[in-house]
């Protein structure tokens, strides 16, 4: 259980840079939903499964979709 | 979006969606869940919709007219629940000394107005979440 929470957390803050980093700010999107599912996972293991709802229902789900569609009306590469 | 298979899976799995959408919401006082993550399910599962058979069919489905009356009903809805309390000569939003009706614990209908106004809060967080979307991919249009 400590190995599955330190390799979660590893995976989070590389997720949490390589959004800083990429250019492409679908990809960017893609990588901040994953970020958001490890989350969820992490809100379950700290025993809060209310916020783990919370946070796959609104950061994995509803959130990419309304980026997805900001993305579609502006430009897809960062200047 | 015109794929037979996204269209097919799609009409599959929304009722189980906004069947554990509606499960979540009526069950957010006994566990975890309550109005918000069930009313950002039941929005999710319109979403999907919109996404898989466009956005003429998507906006039939709950349109403006609709949705204004849903998000301004439940919250007076929240707030006449509230005032409850104070003519009972108590507090904003007092529960039990107000004289709901508290029924048996574990059971669907107990926990006083808290079952109706987690109810509220699903309703105002599916009717908001999918306005959002469905005012984004308008603009997009014209």
């Amino acid at each position: 259980m400590q190995l599955l929470n330190v390799i979660l957390i590893v995976f989070l803050i590389a997720c949490a840079i390589a959004v800083e980093k990429t250019r492409d700010l679908l990809s960017a999107v893609i990588i901040f939903a994953s970020y958001s599912l490890i989350m969820a996972v992490l809100w379950l293991l700290l025993r809060s499964p209310d916020v783990a709802m919370t946070e796959a229902a609104i950061g994995a789900g509803v959130t990419t979709i309304m980026f997805i569609a900001v993305i579609s009306r502006t430009r897809r590469m960062e200047k | 979006m015109d794929d037979l298979i996204v269209r097919n899976i799609s009409r599959m799995i929304i009722p189980f969606i906004q069947l554990y959408g509606i499960f979540v919401v009526f069950h957010g006082h006994l566990s975890p869940g309550g109005g918000f993550p069930g009313g950002a399910i039941l929005g999710a599962s319109i979403i999907l919709y919109t996404l898989a058979f466009g956005s003429e069919k998507g906006h039939l489905k709950l349109p403006h007219s609709i949705a204004k009356w849903l998000e301004s009903g439940a919250v007076i809805w929240y707030i006449i629940l509230g005032l409850f309390g104070i003519f009972a000569g108590h507090v904003f939003l007092t529960n039990k000394p107000a004289g709901f009706y508290m029924g048996q614990a574990g059971d669907i209908i107990s926990g006083g107005f808290i079952p109706m106004v987690t109810l509220a809060i699903g309703i105002k967080v599916a009717s908001t979440m999918i306005t959002l979307f469905h005012t984004m991919i308008e603009e997009e249009e014209h």
